[in-house]
Formats: C-alpha cells, structure tokens, sequence
C-alpha cells in the first residue's frame, strides 16, 4: 500500500509538471488579423472606432463633457490643452481587437502633437505621430514610430480619418496602417 | 479498494508537492534593484500610484475584485480584450510634483510559464510630460514574485489585509538585461530610443478590494546629448 503511495506521488509530480509545462497557462481570444497587400509592397490594415460607443475616456482640461462623467482630469496649470482618448479599435469587420490612445496638444511648449498608442492583446503594439494640419480631403498621415509582437521592425504610414453618417447620431475614426518590414542588409 | 485511497492519496500528495515547488522555488526570484541603477545615463524617475482607485481612470473586464474607476467607466469586456486593462495616472517627479500624464494598457502574455515563475503581462506606456514631450514605453512584466508573496498570502490570511514591504523590479524586457524599450516621439524625447524599467512597492493589500497601499515607478534612463570630439 505505501509502495502505492509512493508510485502515485511519484507519477502524480512528474503529470503536474507535464501538465504545467505542455498546456498554456494564458490563452488569448484573437480575431483573425486581416491585413491586405497591396501590388506595390507593404501590409494593409483598417481598424476603426465607433464613436460615441467605443469611447472608454475622454479628457480635457476644465471641461464638463469629460467621459465618464466623473473622470477627474488634471486641471490646465497640469497638463495644459492636452486632451486625451482612450478607445475600443475594432477591425475591419467590426470585431474588438484592442485598445488605444490618442492624445494631442497644440499649445505644448515643446511643439503641438498629435500621437496613437495602439495595444492589440496577443498581437503587439503601435506607436504613430500623426501630422498636425489635416490634408484638404480631411484626413490626416502620420509616421508609425515603433511596433512590438506583429508590429515589431515595420515601418511606415498611419492614416486617420474621421467619417460622419448623415444623421450625425453615429461616426467612426478610420485608422489604416500601411507597413513595410525593414530591408535586411545585403549579402 | 484500501489501494485504490492510496492511489488517489498519492496522486494528490503528488500534485500539491509539486505546487509547493513552484511556490518556494527560491530560483524564481525578481531583483529589487534597477539595473538601471548603474547607468552612466541621466535618470527619470517618475511615481505614481498604483491603487485603481487613486487613479484618474482604471477599467478592464470588471468581474473580478477591484472595481473599475471612476463610476460608469465602459468594461472591456469583449473577447479580445477581455485579459486587457487600462489605467490612466498622474505621475509625479522625485519632489512629489506633477510631472505628467501616463496611459497604460496592460494584457496577459501567452509567454507566461508556471513552471518556471512567470507569469507575464505585456504592457505599453503612453507618456506625456508637460514642457518636456511624449513617449512610449513597451515592457513584459513578471506579476509571480507579487502573486506569490502578496496576494496569496493575503488570501490565506483570510482576516485582515496584508501588511508589509514588497519591493520589485516589475519589467522582464523586452532589453536583455530587464529592461523596457523606450520610443521617443516629440520635444525633448523626439527621435530618442532608451530604456526604463517600472518597479512596485506594496505596503497593504486587501483580499477583498485589492490594493490600498501600492507605488509605482517609472525610471527612464536619458542618453547623454551626443558631442562631437574636438579637432
């Protein structure tokens, strides 16, 4: 009977560590990525966000339309004109991917800016740096700045685009990346 | 049938051996030190307060113990986001001052192994620094040593919160000595790629609402302007 014991104990530490080491401890929810290439070089992908219902925060200072409605955002003395967003991206078929930031400034010291923060959980993350002055169809080019995971050693362009239904009850930010991976050196 | 307890008996003595292994693997430590801490580089430090309910705004799936903030906040509740969170923050200078604003959005990583203590988030840092620019701030950070040695033992200590001092370097990498990567973007920080790493300090911890007493800081090593010789 201890022999039993022991064999079980025994075949019971080694399972466990299998178990623990084959079977995932996290195992992540991820939409299909769809990315389209275009003829010339270079990935595409459009991501939006429903506006107002995707909206998770909006900060400016010393404004009564902050969301949520009880958000306590920094007075002006702190943070100066700096508004801030944080948003559900949804992909191109309407499915939530992730989550991002915007944040934007045109009266900082240092130079106005206009910036993307993009987290997509098991994918990787982006960073951009939008231009300041739209183009004269509306829309405004960015620069991405870096990337991790899927977004890792690519570069390129970010393009953003706020698009109004004709009702105006419901609109939608359009973000479009275009990136290329980096040329490897020659052998 | 007196084999087949024994059996039974030996299988669950087998399991929890092997789960006290993990517990009191003293190999699975995290360092309390930056290795930061002897950089040549001028250094950032930037705190904030790690408490959900201390911050400007916290939101994530909400079905577990620590409520979102503020109020009628939206839940990321969607499958893709359902391990994600979002914490927004004040962070302050050495002096206490307010420094800036940081945004982070943290998920689990598929990079977490159990067996070898690490239990993996991967995180970005939005960071504005009012007169001085933005930047982002991409991590992996290690949650085993703060599971292990504050909030089980706060859970086992089923009547009151804990108390004490935890003190870790939070950052795994993705740099090759524990470090996160840097990507400066506007004013100061423009066109800068650095390293940081974010520690925590616990000092309360409730089974019931989660933190009470819980620091964070950012240290970001700033590269030397670079100077052209002398001819």
């Amino acid at each position: 009977m201890i022999k039993t014991f022991l064999i079980a104990t025994i075949l019971s530490i080694i399972g466990t560590g299998a178990l623990t080491w084959y079977v995932p401890a996290v195992d992540l929810h991820r939409e299909r990525s769809l990315i389209s290439v275009q003829p010339n070089g270079g990935n595409v992908e459009t991501f939006h966000i429903n506006l107002p219902s995707d909206r998770v925060m909006v900060g400016l200072p010393n404004s009564d339309i902050s969301i949520p409605a009880a958000l306590e955002w920094p007075g002006q003395e702190v943070v100066g004109d700096m508004q801030a967003e944080i948003f559900k991206i949804r992909d191109r078929e309407g499915m939530v991917i992730g989550v991002g930031s915007r944040i934007a400034s045109a009266a900082e010291a240092t130079g106005p800016f206009i910036e993307w923060g993009l987290h997509f959980p098991a994918r990787g993350s982006a960073y951009a740096r939008m231009e300041i002055t739209p183009t004269a169809d509306g829309f405004r080019n960015g620069l991405m700045l870096s990337g991790t995971g899927d977004f890792s050693g690519l570069s390129g362009t970010v393009h953003e685009e706020f698009v109004s239904d004709a009702d105006d009850i419901q609109s939608r930010i359009v973000l479009q990346t275009t990136l290329v991976g980096s040329v490897g050196e020659l052998e | 049938m007196k084999y087949v307890i024994s059996l039974a008996l030996g299988l669950l003595n087998g399991s929890l051996l092997f789960f006290a292994g993990l517990y009191f693997n003293p190999f699975t430590g995290q360092a309390s030190v930056s290795p930061l801490a002897v950089t040549t580089d001028r250094v950032v430090d930037l705190s904030f307060s790690a408490v959900p309910g201390e911050a400007i705004l916290y939101t994530y799936h909400g079905e577990a113990i620590i409520r979102p903030h503020p109020e009628w906040v939206a839940e990321l509740w969607e499958p893709a986001v359902y391990n994600t969170n979002v914490f927004v923050t004040m962070l302050q200078d050495r002096l206490g001052g307010a420094a800036g604003i940081g945004i982070k959005m943290q998920s689990h990583s598929e990079d977490t192994a159990l067996i070898s203590g690490q239990v993996l988030a991967n995180s970005i840092w939005h960071i504005y620094l009012p007169g001085q620019g933005t930047m982002m701030i991409d991590q992996s950070e290690n949650y085993w040593a703060y599971i292990r040695d504050v909030t089980i033992p706060a859970r086992m200590n089923s009547g009151d919160n804990w108390l004490g001092t935890f003190h870790r370097v939070m950052t795994s990498g993705p740099g090759s000595v524990g470090t996160a990567r840097v990507s400066g973007s506007s004013g100061d920080f423009a066109g800068i790629t650095t390293e940081s790493v974010e520690s925590l300090t616990v000092n309360n911890y409730s089974p019931a609402t989660g933190p009470v007493s819980m620091e964070g800081n950012l240290t970001i090593a700033m590269p030397q302007p670079h100077v052209a010789p002398r001819e």
